[in-house]
């Protein structure tokens, strides 16, 4: 009786999955089978989830349209240098943060929380006042001091938890052997770190990747726009021929971030960066 | 004699802390100066007459703004459509993302994929969602009407995203769709951390699986339940790319979300001091909303 009740009961979970994988999985798979199909597959009558003659034509055309090539330029421009900047800025205040200033600490904690809650209209409209006076509207300049500072608080968060994790007592211990506070920071800091520097500087680099508003409001001309910002723009002037060559171009601007989230995985689960990445 | 290294060594770390603020103030003054005053200042904003363009002079009117969105049925209309996406898209997320991790507990084959799908969403940014989403419900070539049609549902070419009616539950979907990953994520971790040994006890005292979720798992893990849904909340109620590449607020402002109708008033039409009051009060009623759901949970414990 028991048995039998556990048998179905394991046949509901089982229908439950399957419900679960076919939600979460078709859209992708569609996207993925459009990227694939030529110009008459793409308009067929009955059309289906795999491409009866798949070709690359699809990603051929993304990679000729100079306006997608362009962006995915400026994007990766952007990006590197978010990551590279908020890393350089992030990594002595994390250091500071973990060993010294415990208000602070509360203060960065307490940002990233206000920053989570307050919608960003409220911070661009003054940003894009200031990046006006600054004649850095519609440039990657000023677009990218709006993502540095917009990355640094979480980055600063995460990284200080990697300086907290290394002992106090090594650095003591060096000190002791005579080590100077630059020696400390450059032979046991730094190298102890290398992990929690390579997740902050993937997370900067994937924050600006992603990023849609702010690029949105910043920039103005096409030659500047970011790659989310002319995909966007792309599907907008739709033509279901084009969509072939919007799907290529999508699946491979998401391909960074799932790099990332690929190798941050084990962060993910274990809860450590939960609430911060938020795609 | 160890012990009088150690003070030494101490010592002299210590000695270091006489300045944390060189470590510090690279960090503090950009996002003091490009974040934090900005934020400061949009909220005064709210209370000016700003307006895009150049050298326009602001002069402060109070509560003209506020006044002038009471009577604005737009306003009223966004705000209405705000709260019920806000609240549909996260009860959505939760209750998928307790089922899901709830089931990849379970001892099930084929659980790999379902693992790796969960976190896909989470990683792929909102604009290509909703560019993927769009696809999906494209009407000649979509992959929904294609299914429908498929089983024989004379659907026509329905434009999910372009129809009155189908619009908004449409969107909502995708909404539920993208912020999955991060409440299973959340709610395994909440899962993992309820000690085994209340289950065994439950399950030895001859509990139902139903008796053991309502008892054990359901209270046990009502923080991380309370961390996820707000933390939800917020971001769903403050969304604005998957909303703008979907739908752009259409058809007939049926989708237009507070976010999309603050920034036309922005950055459309350059109703700056407008704008940010729509914000001003954005907080408001998620800080409002946030401070019910929490209260009424509170009382359901006591």
């Amino acid at each position: 009786m028991i048995h039998r009740r556990s048998r179905q009961a394991t046949a509901l979970q089982y229908i439950a999955l399957l419900g679960f994988i076919a939600f979460l999985s078709f859209p992708l798979l569609w996207m993925l089978s459009t990227s694939f199909k030529g110009p008459r597959e793409l308009v067929a009558l009955i059309p289906s989830l795999i491409p009866v003659s798949p070709t690359l034509e699809n990603y051929g055309t993304a990679f000729g349209e100079q306006d997608l090539v362009q962006s995915a330029s400026n994007s990766l421009r952007l990006s590197l240098g978010n990551a590279m900047l908020t890393v350089l800025v992030a990594l002595p205040a994390a250091y500071g943060l973990a060993r010294f200033a415990s208000i602070l600490r509360r203060l960065t904690m307490g940002w990233i929380l206000v920053s989570q809650i307050f919608p960003l209209i409220l911070i661009i409209i003054p940003l894009f006042l200031i990046l006006k006076t600054l004649r850095l509207l519609d440039s990657l300049s000023g677009l990218l001091i709006v993502y540095l500072v917009w990355s640094l608080p979480f980055t600063l968060w995460m990284l200080q938890t990697y300086v907290k994790a290394i002992p106090i007592e090594l650095e003591e211990a060096a000190s002791i052997d005579g080590a100077g506070r630059l020696r400390i920071l450059r032979s046991i800091i730094l190298p102890l770190l290398a992990p929690g520097i390579v997740v902050a500087a993937l997370f900067a680099f994937i924050s600006g990747w992603n990023e849609f508003f702010f690029a949105l409001v910043v920039l103005q001309s096409q030659e500047h726009f970011t790659l989310p910002l002319t995909l966007a723009r792309f599907i907008g002037s739709e033509g279901v021929v084009r969509l072939g060559p919007l799907a290529a171009a999508s699946l491979i601007a998401t391909l960074p971030s799932l790099v990332f989230f690929a190798i941050i995985q084990r962060h993910l689960r274990s809860g450590l960066l939960a609430g911060g990445v938020k795609g | 004699m160890t012990a009088a290294v150690a003070t030494r060594g101490r010592e002299s770390i210590r000695r270091i802390r006489a300045g944390p603020l060189f470590f510090l103030l690279p960090a503090l003054v950009p996002v003091v100066l490009f974040s934090v005053l900005p934020l400061i200042e949009g909220i005064y904003l709210g209370f000016t007459d700003a307006k895009a363009g150049l050298n326009v002079d602001l002069a402060p009117n109070f509560l003209d703004n506020y006044i002038r969105l009471l009577s604005n049925d737009l306003f009223w209309q966004s705000f209405q459509i705000g709260i019920i996406w806000a609240v549909t898209t996260t009860f959505l997320q939760y209750v998928l993302g307790l089922g899901l991790s709830i089931l990849m507990e379970q001892r099930l084959r084929f659980l790999w994929i379902v693992r790796i799908l969960a976190l896909v969403p989470w990683a792929i940014p909102p604009v290509i969602v909703a560019i993927m989403w769009r696809l999906v419900y494209q009407p000649d070539i979509g992959l929904l009407n294609q299914a429908l049609r498929g089983v024989g549902i004379p659907i026509g070419e329905l434009n999910w995203l372009a129809d009155f009616n189908t619009a908004f539950p449409a969107v909502i979907v995708v909404g539920a769709w993208a912020g999955m990953a991060q409440t299973t994520v959340a709610l395994t971790a909440g899962l993992k951390g309820i000690p085994i040994e209340l289950h065994e006890a439950a399950a030895s005292d001859g509990a139902t699986a139903w008796q053991r979720f309502r008892h054990i798992t359901w209270p046990q893990l009502r923080p991380v339940t309370d961390a996820i849904v707000s933390l939800n909340f917020i971001w769903n109620f403050n969304s604005f790319g998957l909303v703008y590449v979907l739908t752009e607020g259409g058809p007939g402002a049926k989708t237009m979300v507070p976010a999309l109708f603050a920034y036309n008033e922005g950055f459309k039409y350059g109703h700056f001091g407008y704008a940010a009051a729509m914000g001003n009060v954005m907080v408001l009623v998620v800080l409002a909303l946030l401070y019910i759901y929490l209260r009424s949970g509170r009382r359901g414990v006591e």
